[in-house]
């Protein structure tokens, strides 16, 4: 086996040393009835050209060199070579969670780092060291939420993305939070008539998307204001980070759950994704996962240390804010890298660049079919109502190797034949033109 | 910042934060000209448009790969040497798992993409659910969970589920007091009490007790197996039928499989559900904290609780995801999981074969056995029940010297290794937990030995030596407590003034 780097002679010596016949001796505290006699029965060891035509094999089975117009949650940016050449260096991806900070410095400063950059970006006071990804922020920012107020009921808007409130049900429905779902309006944003119905004096948080899930920006300062009336936290949820360079940040907000995965992390057929909480600083003893601080060493030089552990489940337990472990530092490291390389210039350049281009799709498109949601400003998707079904539509595109918009009857069917198309940086003119004709078809 | 700016004799230059190196102007991207006509934001967006991002870093390329690369060189990984934390497997981490998953159908797939053009990734996902049904001995699996905690979660949702469906969810979950701090805090957010359980003599679950406590309010037993002592429960399938008698269920947290897979498997000893850390077991890197992935494999009645979506074959033989299926708990996280780190897990199953991955077990347990002879009598080793992949000892022959299991770990720095975990399991007052795992050889090994036993030595003779230390890194011991008590958390831009 070729990872295993102790000889045949090497195991015997041992084994000898231990004063053991074979090495089964030491796996005598497992019952003799319940140890495997015979194989797993799992594919024969492959040699690494097998293990690489494999894969390509499945790379060359899915949707390889098609461009794409699907967001949804899941952002196609350009990634930059330097951020794969950077947390390919071994000491950054095969390290452990850096308990022992004088030999995690690398880490624990990127990650500092990382959570000044997503306080800039966010307009928030701090900002923890990443969580699993933005659709399981969102429980843990309802669940703060509830840590914060005493309050127990969550209301979140029905334009959030579908499989954040499905993964927010889920957390929710046996810990006493009752959920309420508000729609939205004509312009595709929150209806504040229902939110006001909706509210109560039980309600620990509202929360919202934005841009939403069709791309449309809310008015966070008018949310913030109605939602602090009523006493309750105003959480904000961002699925496409990269607005973030030319959109207002919500900062009126109480909570931002928010996913980096736009900051050059692959789309990865849905992950591993990060998802990062930021919250004003009196909030930061309720807020979930891992921390950085930075402090001296014993000479006064500067150094970093994860930090305010006592929030923790490995010292409070089942009192803990969170039974989440482990963060995502590594995707973390390469959100960090990735702003590094783009900065205060490159991200609003680079948001400018999606505006565009989804402006002059949806301008396009516009001829063709019925943008919805017309009335507010939206970042770089858009709702496109159709004569034909869009996935008729979408088969059509296809077979130019160009995957179409998203459909929306799965989520909601009361748009009808309606699609989100995203554009980024990477859509090409030539491919918007060529929907728009398939829509026309 | 005081002192000179080269801090150390380290082989590169010391590294200030990226935010010090920034200056207007400076830049490290070019876009590609637009091929649609500009747009003036301001006009697009009215009041929501932004007029600056912040202080983000303005710097050149080269300045970002040396700020990066000497930060790099400031961290220690299991490229560098023996990483023996207990309970955290750090095994090698293959280098054609990386290439693997950064193959470009692979890398940049959308998760939204048509079902039919997403079949090789369905089919990598279908063939390590496969496997790892095979190594468990379990019916049904989710690959959904992001971590192992999230695959905590997930499982006692699963059990939940299942005991409301026969009409009472129950109130309780027995939590043995040597296990991780994830499952109480699990157990909690999943809406159960937690019960402590104490471990016997020999630390393992005391059956007897086991018996007195269970009833109809307890769901489950959250196991971990083996346990956080790194020592097999024996009595296992006693402990499930116990459970089963009263109609409650057997979580096992598979953190600890690398000491079973090829051996043996929970399914076969009566384990309901368990998750396992693809990180831990399948050698996918954890990257200084993370991505993890943490796939919970059940028993077939559990199974139409499981998240949805789940793979599936249609009828005409391609794959897809099913997502019909009225008794699931729900999603637990947005789309399928961290595809990247299932290529990588799969690579690494297909790297070893059946014989491989019973090899691999087998020499993670050979190197705890062979630490532990070498290290007995040198340092105390309050349970002396056999060892599987890790062994505990205690710093009680070193606390008479005022030595505590945190400064042998720090000492342990200065010759090259990384510490073993001081925290667990809490049973062990001033716990040395080391796991060695398969990926070292002999050498490596009687290195470690040799470096554990100067500092049982030094402890002995020159325990100021120990206290101080770490002497060899570029910085000395940090101060954990101000770094609580004055939270700084972040860089600000009057910080760098102040400094000038």
């Amino acid at each position: 086996m070729r990872y295993l780097p102790k000889s045949p002679a090497d195991r015997e010596q041992m084994l000898r040393e231990l004063g053991c016949k074979s090495i089964d001796d030491l796996f005598a505290p497992i019952p003799a009835e319940y140890r495997l006699k015979g194989d797993l029965n799992v594919p024969r060891q492959m040699s690494e050209q097998e293990i690489l035509q494999f894969f390509r094999q499945s790379s060359r089975d899915n949707a390889a060199g098609y461009a794409t117009f699907l967001g949804a949650g899941a952002y196609n940016h350009y990634r930059p070579v330097v951020i794969d050449s950077l947390i390919s260096r071994g000491e950054f991806f095969t390290a452990y969670t850096p308990y022992q900070a004088e030999i995690a410095q690398g880490t624990l400063q990127a990650i500092f780092e990382f959570q000044t950059m997503i306080c800039e970006l966010t307009g928030m006071e701090v900002a923890n060291a990443s969580m699993y990804d933005g659709s399981t922020a969102v429980p843990e920012a309802a669940m703060m939420s509830v840590r914060l107020t005493g309050r127990s009921n969550v209301v979140i808007a029905r334009s959030v993305h579908p499989e954040y409130r499905e993964v927010l049900r889920t957390y929710a429905q046996h810990q006493g939070l009752p959920i309420t779902e508000v729609g939205f309006g004509e312009n595709g944003r929150l209806d504040m008539a229902a939110l006001d119905k909706a509210v109560t004096d039980q309600t620990a948080c509202v929360m919202v998307q934005s841009p939403n899930f069709f791309g449309t920006i809310e008015d966070v300062a008018a949310l913030a204001e109605f939602t602090h009336k009523k006493g309750a936290l105003l959480v904000v949820s961002i699925a496409e980070a990269m607005s973030l360079g030319v959109v207002k940040p919500p900062v009126e907000a109480d909570i931002v759950a928010m996913e980096a995965q736009s900051f050059g992390v692959p789309l990865g057929f849905g992950g591993p994704y990060a998802g990062v909480i930021a919250t004003k600083e009196q909030f930061v003893r309720q807020m979930p996962g891992r921390l950085v601080g930075q402090t001296v060493d014993k000479h006064g030089r500067r150094g970093f240390v994860l930090t305010l552990s006592t929030r923790e489940q490995h010292i409070r337990r089942e009192k803990a804010t969170s039974n989440i472990c482990t963060n995502q530092a590594l995707v973390a490291t390469m959100a960090t890298i990735f702003m590094t390389i783009y900065g205060r210039e490159g991200l609003r350049e680079l948001a400018q660049h999606n505006l565009a281009k989804a402006a002059y799709a949806s301008n396009e498109f516009g001829k063709k079919g019925k943008v919805l949601f017309a009335g507010a400003p939206r970042f770089n998707e858009f709702v496109l109502q159709t004569a034909g079904d869009p996935y008729a539509i979408n088969e059509r595109l296809l077979e130019q190797k160009i995957i179409g918009g998203f459909p929306l009857k799965k989520f909601y069917p009361e748009l009808g034949n309606a699609a989100l198309w995203c554009c980024t940086e990477l859509t090409k003119k030539e491919n918007i033109d060529a929907a728009v004709k398939a829509v026309a078809q | 910042m005081s002192g000179p700016k080269k801090a150390t004799t380290h082989v590169n230059q010391n590294e200030g934060l990226i935010f010090e190196k920034s200056s207007p102007g400076k830049k490290a991207y070019r876009l590609e000209p637009l091929d649609v006509p500009a747009v003036d934001a301001a006009k697009l967006l009215g009041a929501a448009v932004r007029a600056d991002v912040g202080h983000l870093p303005e710097v050149s390329e080269i300045e970002i790969i040396r700020h990066f690369t000497r930060l790099s060189t400031w961290n220690y990984g299991v490229d560098t040497g023996l990483y023996p934390l207990g309970s955290c497997t750090m095994k090698y981490n293959a280098r054609v798992n990386e290439v693997a998953a950064r193959i470009d159908g692979l890398a940049y797939a959308h998760p939204y993409q048509p079902e039919r053009l997403s079949q090789g990734a369905l089919r990598v996902m279908k063939t390590l659910a496969d496997c790892l049904l095979e190594i468990t001995g379990q019916d049904a699996i989710t690959l959904q969970p992001a971590a192992g905690a999230h695959g905590e979660m997930t499982g006692i949702l699963l059990i939940r589920a299942f005991l409301q469906s026969q009409g009472n969810p129950r109130k309780k979950i027995l939590i043995p007091d040597s296990a991780h701090g994830t499952n109480p805090a699990t157990a909690a957010i999943c809406g159960y009490a937690v019960e402590n359980l104490k471990s016997n003599a020999a630390g393992m679950v005391d059956v007897p007790s086991l018996v007195a406590q269970m009833n109809e309010d307890v769901a489950g037993l959250m196991l971990t197996n083996p346990n956080t002592l790194g020592v097999f429960e024996q009595e296992i399938h006693k402990i499930a039928d116990v459970l089963h008698s009263k109609g409650g269920l057997l979580y096992m947290d598979g953190a600890n499989m690398n000491a079973l897979v090829g051996k043996t498997r929970p399914g076969d000893f009566g384990v309901d559900v368990m998750h396992l850390n693809l990180h831990k077991t399948f050698s996918t890197p954890h990257g200084g904290g993370g991505p993890g992935s943490g796939p919970v494999a059940c028993k077939k009645h559990l199974e139409p609780f499981l998240p949805a979506p789940v793979v599936c074959e249609k009828p005409d033989g391609t794959l897809g995801f099913d997502y019909n299926r009225p008794k699931s708990i729900g999603r637990v996280r947005a789309w399928y999981g961290n595809f990247g780190m299932h290529v990588r897990a799969l690579a690494y199953i297909l790297a070893n074969g059946p014989d491989g991955l019973r090899m691999t077990t087998e020499d993670a347990v050979l190197n705890a056995n062979y630490i532990r002879k070498r290290l007995e009598g040198v340092y105390d080793l309050p349970y002396s029940t056999p060892s599987m992949h890790e062994v505990v000892f205690s710093d009680r022959k070193q606390t008479a010297k005022g030595l505590k299991t945190g400064d042998i770990a720090k000492r342990l720095i200065d010759y090259g290794f990384h510490p073993y975990t001081v925290s667990f399991p809490l049973i062990v007052p001033g716990a040395l937990m080391i796991e060695p795992t398969e990926s070292e050889s002999k050498e490596e090994l009687d290195l470690f030995i040799d470096a554990m036993r100067e500092i049982a030595r030094e402890c002995e003779q020159d325990p100021q030596l120990v206290l101080d230390a770490p002497h060899t890194t570029r910085l000395s011991r940090l101060d954990e407590v101000l770094a609580a008590r004055k939270p700084v958390l972040r860089w600000k831009p009057q910080a760098k003034s102040a400094a000038e």
